[in-house]
Order: C-alpha cells, then sequence, then structure tokens
C-alpha cells in the first residue's frame, strides 16, 4: 500500500514540477530571445529575386538579404544600404554606387564565406536576372518577374565594376523610378562566392533553397510546409539582432493562428482576424499600416456614356465610399482621396476628398444629357485581393447608390479570373472594379501602370483613358532627380484625374499583424511586407 | 506457448494477407491510372512509366502483379506520395512515431486513471460511489471526442491560457531526430535547454493525451469494475474472507492482481477504438502524427499516402494486439491453453 503510494506521489510531484516549471534562469532565456511569427503560408523559394508572392517576399527579402538601397519605413524616402552612397549623372543615364566595406555574409553549416562583399557579389547579383547567358538565368525557371514587369531589362544597357567598391549601371535613357525599382524587394544581393561555390560542387539550384545573404538572419532549416527556422547573423553590419533565432510557424488557418496567439504559442501573427476581440485582451496588442495599394472604380472611357467626364464625375459624387468601407473593408482601409496613399511622399493634402453629394451628381447628370439615368454594367472581380477583398459586395453597395439617381447597374461577376481579365483587356465592360498594388514606393508605379496611353495599349489600363497633357507630366516627372519638382509633376496629375474621373478611387487597404504586449519594435512596412530587424522581446 | 506463438503468427499472416489485398485492390478502384496510383508518380515521363510498369509487372496476370507489389511492401518501397513528392515510406516513418508516442502515453493515462477509479466503484458496488463512477464514466463516453478537443482548447488554451493548443513542441527548441518519439529524443539530446524542452514537451502533451485518454479511461473503469465484482464473487475470495484477512488485505493481496490481467486481456481490444480517436484529435491538436497526415491525404486525394497509410496503421494496431495477448499469457498461464486461444 505504502509503496503504491509513493509511486503516486512521485508521479504528482513531477507532474507539478513540470507544470510549475523550476527552470534556472539561463535556461529561460532561450523563449525569451526567439520569435515565433505564425504566417500564413510557405514560401516558394527563399530568393526574393525569383518570386513576387507576398508571403515569399515576407519571408525572406529583409530577413535574409539586403538590397544596395532601401526605403525608410517612416516615410519611404530612398536611404543607403549596402551602397553607402551614390551618385546620378546630370543626364540620368549613369548611376554609380559606392559600396560599404564591412558587409559579411552569413556563416552556416553549408557555407563559410571567406571574404566580404563586394562589387562582384552586386554585379552577381543583377547579371543573373538581366543576362539570359548567364550560367545562373536559367536556374529556377529563368523566371524574375518584378525586373520583367518593371522592364528593366530594357532600362539597364550595362552594369560595370569600377574598383573592388564601385558599380556603376549605365542606363539606355533617364528614368528618375530606377532608384526605387533597386530598392525593391526583389533586388536583394546574393553572395558570388556561395554561386560559384555551387557551380564547382554542381549543385547551383541550391542557391535558391538554402539561402546565403548579409540580412539580420541566417537560414537554418525548413521544414516543407511546416516551419521556418533563422538563427541572427552574429556579425550583420548593423549590428547583431537582440534576438537569438527567429521562427516562422506556417499556419494558414486564421482560426489557428488566433488560438495560437491566444496561447502564447505565437508572438506574433500575420493577417489577424477577431480585431476587437485582440483590443479587449490584455496582452495583446493589434499593429496596422497603409498599404500602397488602391481598390478603384475604373471607367471604360472608350464607351458611352462614359466617355463623357460630366457622367464620370457625376458618378463620383453619388458613390457613397464610407459605407464600402465599412461594408466591404470592414474599417480596416482608408479612404481614397486619390490614386496614391497619403504615406507615399507625391501624396497631395491640398486635394479634398470627393464629397458624397446625391444632388450634385443629379446637376451633372442632367447638365451631360441624362436627366432620366440610364443602364449600365459593372464588372466585379470574381477573387479576393488586399485592395478589395470582396468586390460583388461592393459591386451592390455601388447599384444601390446609383440607382438613387436612376441608373440601373447590373452586376458582371460570373467568369473565371484570368478569363475576367482577358475580357476586361479586350474592353468588354462599360465599368469595373479592380485594384493596383504596387511593388515599389515610386508614385510612377501607380501612375504609369494604371493610367498611361502606352498602359492603355499594353493592358494595365483598363480605363483605356488616354491624355496626352496627363502623359507629359508623368514622363516630365520620370526625367527629372529633383523631388519636389516631382511632386509638383504628380500633383497635377492627381488634379488632371480628380476632374477628368477616369477612375474613382476608393480605398486603400491595410495591412494588419496582432503581437503579445512584450513584443517591441515594428515590424510591417508598407512596402516589402515585414522586418524583423530591431524587433525584442521582454 | 509454442503453438500459442504460432497461432498468433498464423492469424497475423492472413490478416496481413487480407490487408494488402485490399490496398491493393485500392489502386484498381481509385479514379486514373493504376500504375500512378501504386506509385504515386504523377508526373513521370512515358519512359520512366513503361520503367515501372516492367518493375511491377504490369503485362502479367493479377497474381504475379500482386506479388510484385508485396516485394515491393516489403522492400519498403510504398511509392511517392503525390502531394509531396516524397517517398511513402520516410512521410510514415517522420509521423509514426509522433502518434505511438501520443497513443502509449494515452493508454497509460487511461488505465492508470480508469482501472483504480473501477475498482473503487466494485469496492463499492452499488453504492452511491459506485453510482457515481458509472454515471462520469457514462458521460466520459458518451463525449464526441472533436467536441471535448475544441472545448478543451477553448478553456485551456484560449480562456485561462494555461496549456498550448497545437503541435509537439515550441517551435523555439531544435531538438535532433533520432528516435521521433519526442520526449525520448529531448531525453537524448544534448541541448543546454533541454529540462526546459522537456517541461514544454510535456505542457504540449496533457491537452491531447486527456483527450484521447477519456474514451478509453472510461471503458477501463467499467471493465475494471466488473473484472474486480467477479473477482470478488469467487470461493477463492470466500475463502480468504473466511480465513479472516481483512478487506484491504484480500484486495490488495488476492483480488487486484487477479482482476488487472482480466482488463489487460481488453486493452488490445481498446486500442483500436484509441487510433480512431487520436486521429481526430491529432487534427484538433495539429499533432504531427500519422492520422493527420492520413486525414490530409485523404482530403487531397493522395492514394498512395492513403494505401500506405491504410497498411501501415492497421498493421500497427495488429501488433499492438498481439503484443498485449503475449503480455496476457505471461501473465495467465490458463490464457495458452489451445482452447482459449483466439
Amino acid at each position: 500500500m505504502t509503496h503504491c503510494k509513493f509511486i503516486y506521489c512521485n508521479f504528482l510531484t513531477l507532474l507539478a514540477l513540470v507544470l510549475s516549471g523550476c527552470d534556472s534562469n539561463e535556461a529561460l532565456s532561450l523563449s525569451k530571445e526567439s520569435i515565433i511569427y505564425c504566417s500564413e503560408g510557405a514560401p516558394e523559394s527563399f530568393n526574393p529575386q525569383t518570386v513576387t508572392s507576398g508571403t515569399t517576399i515576407d519571408a525572406t527579402a529583409n530577413q535574409l538579404y539586403n538590397r544596395l538601397i532601401e526605403f525608410n519605413p517612416t516615410d519611404n524616402s530612398i536611404v543607403p544600404a549596402i551602397a553607402k552612397s551614390w551618385h546620378v549623372t546630370r543626364d540620368g543615364k549613369m548611376v554609380t554606387f559606392y559600396l560599404r566595406k564591412d558587409i559579411k555574409f552569413h556563416q552556416t553549416a553549408y557555407f563559410t564565406p571567406t571574404r566580404e562583399l563586394n562589387a562582384d557579389d552586386v554585379l552577381f547579383s543583377f547579371n543573373r536576372m538581366l543576362d539570359i547567358e548567364h550560367q545562373y538565368h536559367h536556374i529556377s525557371g529563368a523566371k524574375y518577374p518584378f525586373f520583367q514587369n518593371a522592364q528593366l531589362v530594357d532600362l539597364i544597357d550595362s552594369i560595370e565594376k569600377i574598383n573592388e567598391h564601385t558599380i556603376r549601371f549605365r542606363l539606355t535613357h533617364s528614368d528618375s523610378s530606377f532608384l526605387a525599382n533597386i530598392g525593391s524587394n526583389s533586388a536583394v544581393i546574393l553572395s558570388k562566392e556561395y554561386a560559384d561555390n555551387l557551380a564547382e560542387d554542381g549543385a547551383m539550384a541550391n542557391i535558391d533553397m538554402l539561402p546565403i545573404g548579409t540580412g539580420p538572419f541566417k537560414f537554418k532549416r525548413y521544414k516543407s510546409g511546416a516551419f521556418i527556422r533563422y538563427e541572427t547573423h552574429a556579425s550583420y553590419w548593423r549590428g547583431p539582432s537582440q534576438l537569438k533565432q527567429l521562427v516562422f510557424d506556417i499556419t494558414p488557418r486564421d482560426t489557428n493562428r488566433l488560438t495560437k496567439l491566444l496561447a502564447g504559442e505565437c508572438d506574433i501573427i500575420a493577417y489577424p482576424i477577431a480585431h476587437e476581440k485582440i483590443r479587449q485582451h490584455p496582452n495583446l496588442t493589434i499593429e496596422s499600416v497603409t498599404s500602397f495599394n488602391v481598390g478603384y472604380l475604373g471607367f471604360n472611357t472608350s464607351k458611352a456614356p462614359f466617355n463623357d467626364p460630366l457622367v464620370r464625375k457625376a458618378l463620383s459624387y453619388a458613390i457613397n465610399k464610407q459605407a464600402i468601407l465599412e461594408t466591404v473593408y470592414t474599417g480596416q482601409a482608408e479612404i481614397a482621396n486619390g490614386l496614391i496613399p497619403n504615406s507615399s511622399w507625391a501624396y497631395d493634402e491640398s486635394i479634398e476628398s470627393q464629397e458624397y453629394s446625391i444632388s450634385k451628381a443629379r446637376e451633372l447628370l442632367i447638365e451631360a444629357g441624362y436627366p432620366d439615368g440610364f443602364s449600365m454594367d459593372l464588372w466585379a472581380m470574381p477573387v479576393q485581393r488586399a485592395y478589395n477583398p470582396d468586390a460583388i459586395t461592393m459591386a451592390k453597395l455601388i447599384q444601390a447608390d446609383l440607382q438613387k439617381i436612376d441608373i440601373n447597374v447590373e452586376i458582371v461577376s460570373d467568369y473565371e479570373w484570368s478569363t475576367f481579365l482577358r475580357k476586361i483587356t479586350e474592353g468588354e465592360h462599360q465599368s469595373v472594379l479592380l485594384g493596383w498594388s504596387a511593388d515599389n514606393p515610386d508614385p510612377d508605379n501607380f501612375f504609369s501602370n494604371m493610367l498611361s496611353c502606352t498602359s492603355a495599349i499594353t493592358g494595365s489600363n483598363r480605363t483605356f483613358w488616354c491624355n496626352e497633357e496627363f502623359d507629359q507630366l508623368l514622363q516630365s516627372a520620370l526625367q527629372t532627380s529633383n523631388i519636389n519638382n516631382r511632386k509638383a509633376y504628380y500633383s497635377k496629375a492627381l488634379k488632371l484625374i480628380n476632374e477628368e474621373v477616369p477612375l474613382i478611387p476608393i480605398a486603400h487597404s491595410k495591412r494588419y499583424e496582432a503581437r503579445s504586449m512584450n513584443i517591441n519594435g515594428t515590424v510591417l512596412r508598407s512596402i516589402g511586407g515585414i522586418d524583423f530587424n530591431g524587433v525584442t522581446k521582454n | 506457448m509454442l503453438i500459442f506463438t504460432l497461432r498468433r503468427f498464423n492469424l497475423f499472416f492472413f490478416t496481413m494477407l487480407l490487408l494488402t489485398i485490399l490496398s491493393f485492390s485500392l489502386s484498381f478502384l481509385f479514379p486514373g491510372e493504376q500504375l500512378v496510383n501504386l506509385t504515386g508518380q504523377i508526373n513521370a515521363s512515358p519512359e520512366q512509366l513503361a520503367a515501372l510498369a516492367k518493375e511491377y509487372q504490369q503485362q502479367s496476370g493479377l497474381l504475379t502483379q500482386y506479388f510484385s507489389y508485396v516485394s515491393h511492401l516489403f522492400h519498403g518501397d510504398m511509392g511517392y506520395s503525390m502531394t509531396s513528392h516524397l517517398p511513402i515510406l520516410t512521410e510514415i516513418s517522420t509521423r509514426l512515431p509522433a502518434t505511438i508516442e501520443l497513443t502509449c502515453v494515452a493508454l497509460l493515462v487511461a488505465m492508470f486513471v480508469g482501472i483504480p477509479i473501477g475498482f473503487v466503484a466494485a469496492i463499492y458496488h452499488r453504492k452511491a460511489p459506485d453510482n457515481f463512477i458509472l454515471a462520469i464514466a457514462m458521460v466520459g463516453y458518451s463525449i464526441p471526442v472533436f467536441w471535448l478537443g475544441i472545448l478543451a482548447i477553448l478553456v485551456f488554451s484560449i480562456q485561462l491560457g494555461w496549456l498550448p493548443s497545437a503541435g509537439q513542441i515550441s517551435l523555439v527548441f531544435e531538438i535532433k531526430y533520432v528516435t521521433g518519439l519526442q520526449l525520448v529524443d529531448i531525453l537524448l539530446s544534448d541541448s543546454p535547454y533541454k529540462w526546459q524542452a522537456f517541461q514544454d514537451a510535456t505542457r504540449h502533451l496533457i491537452l491531447p493525451v486527456i483527450v484521447v485518454a477519456l474514451a478509453p479511461a472510461t471503458i477501463f473503469m467499467r471493465l475494471a469494475r466488473t473484472a474486480m465484482l467477479e473477482v470478488l464473487d469467487t470461493h477463492y475470495i470466500k475463502a480468504a474472507k473466511a480465513k479472516g484477512l481483512t478487506f484491504s488485505q484480500i484486495i490488495y493481496r488476492h483480488a487486484m492482481r487477479n482482476a488487472v490481467i482480466k482488463v489487460i486481456r481488453d486493452v488490445g481490444l481498446q486500442f483500436a477504438n484509441l487510433i480512431t480517436i487520436a486521429m481526430v484529435t491529432e487534427v484538433i491538436f495539429s499533432w504531427p502524427g500519422i492520422g493527420r497526415w492520413l486525414i490530409e491525404s485523404i482530403y487531397q486525394r493522395d492514394y498512395t499516402a492513403i494505401q500506405g497509410g491504410l497498411i501501415v496503421l492497421s498493421s500497427f494496431i495488429f501488433i499492438v494486439h498481439i503484443i498485449i495477448d503475449f503480455v496476457y499469457a505471461a501473465l495467465n498461464p490458463l490464457a495458452r491453453e489451445p482452447n482459449n486461444g483466439t
């Protein structure tokens, strides 16, 4: 009997010890020095050069790598990174970068660097993307989507190494968005020495799967679809992170992420749900940032009645953006006054928000010659996007709004996404609900892609609006590198859009992250996802 | 004992035969190409397919095809997963230990909690404690496992924040894979955070183990109660009473051991039930075991994985059955008699 009791007592004591935690302080430090980030999906690759998916960019770009230049997280201005300074010639055709001399690559179980970063690495990283003859170009299927979309292959004439720490880009023409493109997430710098080693071993594909970069964290392990483990890069040139490790716990279901946050298994979670519940919790908080995107209602300006600016303007008065914001975005967005969000340097405060006024809309409609209204179709995208989480509901709200000025709206949304886009590109629509997410903070990324005459031909301008004055403004803005001049040009362009209304910007959606209170530092970036450098735990 | 052993092996052989026939025929019954279902090579080129067809004797009769399939199984080749493109054997061998760990701990907990409570119920036969225990057992057995799991997470993870809701161990810890049994691996590792990791893994085990153990524990309670009542009704207990032994002496020295042996016999039968519960629990608690993997494979129509998982899981249950039979036989010589064998 006593023997039996003894076993039970021992068992209970052990259980109590396990539950209470009788650890030394030293052991406790591991979870204090680690951050577990519960992400929404698995990365496709560990090299942001080869993909544009947000999930992959989040997991790799800022954690593993650095670019020549970066964007300041607060005002999105360009700041030095690997390049400590740069010089653009007066004609804008030659850009010279002066590299820092103290940048060390990751030392991991699979690679030990023998030298620090130099011009060869920069040359290698860009040539890999630009030169189709390059031995690494076709590794990973020769797709460098960002570089191809930004047409950098046409813009960059040649890249030359001046000396070990100086590199010069020769451009075919002046383009002031060049620096912004070089600072984008896809323009990361890889190690040439590592690439050479891999080529020698015949394991070239490893360059994208077993990454070596210069960023604050280095790759430790990836368990497919389950987690990624990063360690601190102890000789990071900006000073090592205070964390020991950073773990991405891949948790695709949003309810699971929330549960893990509440149970303390995740320190930070991506795309949280139940914001109210999180805000009410004493130990949790929500961080948000307005992303560089815009959801809009575009008119096909090549078709009647939307070839008349008065009609377009009338509709812009009739749409209740506030109601859309609350219903479609559940308040998780900002009303769009113009094409670009207010975190962009080209945002112009003087441009007022379009007011909601049925009477003004009616006046304009009468002036345009439609006193009894008309019928139109409205194409609503059949998929969810950050810039428009529910286009069909948005279309229904707009339908009800326009009913008030006697316009009958028929909603078209039963096409599959690629067919939908093709038909829109062919101009079958009268009006459409779409959006745009920027790749870099340069305002040109919004203007040229969405509304220029060239884009009306290539297809990314769904309004087919082509205005010479507008195009001239964009050209002038690109040809100067003086930011104040550019700002003035873009301000004029924004005003022109407000007068002509080829599209009605509706909202800039926000991105959210929920975290426990003991995590300090900002993680979210309006461009380029997330960045754990400087994040601490106490 | 020899005959007993032979009987068990005979049974094992025929069950495995049936299982492999079932699994083999599944590759015909699933939609799509039979050879692809069998090997999981969905992106194979025509040349590779021809080579595979030769390897699996596709030109010969069904019997030869079947034998070729079985010989592949014997070599540990269960084909490749259609979703992850990894060998099924690798997939299973990394996940099975997690399931073994969960089910074994749950089984032990169910036994160590259920059997003594059942004895208590028998000792207080038809009195308040007995009724109370029977009521609890009924409730415990009737609660659907998915509901219990979600409830446990809601209360202990979300509301109280005491215990983790998912996984085997916090990802903070990096434990080297040796046996796959997390607790064993932690003890084997030379990490400076060993004790902390052990504690964390135990915390992760608690909720799933309780959820898995509840239903079998209630069954053990009832089995133990019945067994004890039977034993207490036997002549040797009456003789012991007549000898003037105290009640506790009778229970501890004579009744308990004999009652436990009767219960052990049914532990094997409960094991299949336990695995079913564990599969659902693994999904709820994101436990990285074979049950969760198998359910995901069904969702993703990964036919090769379903076949492989089926074979391995059923053999696992069967092997545990046989082991428990042997334990029972070792404890109870009467069971080794041919007329008592099943």
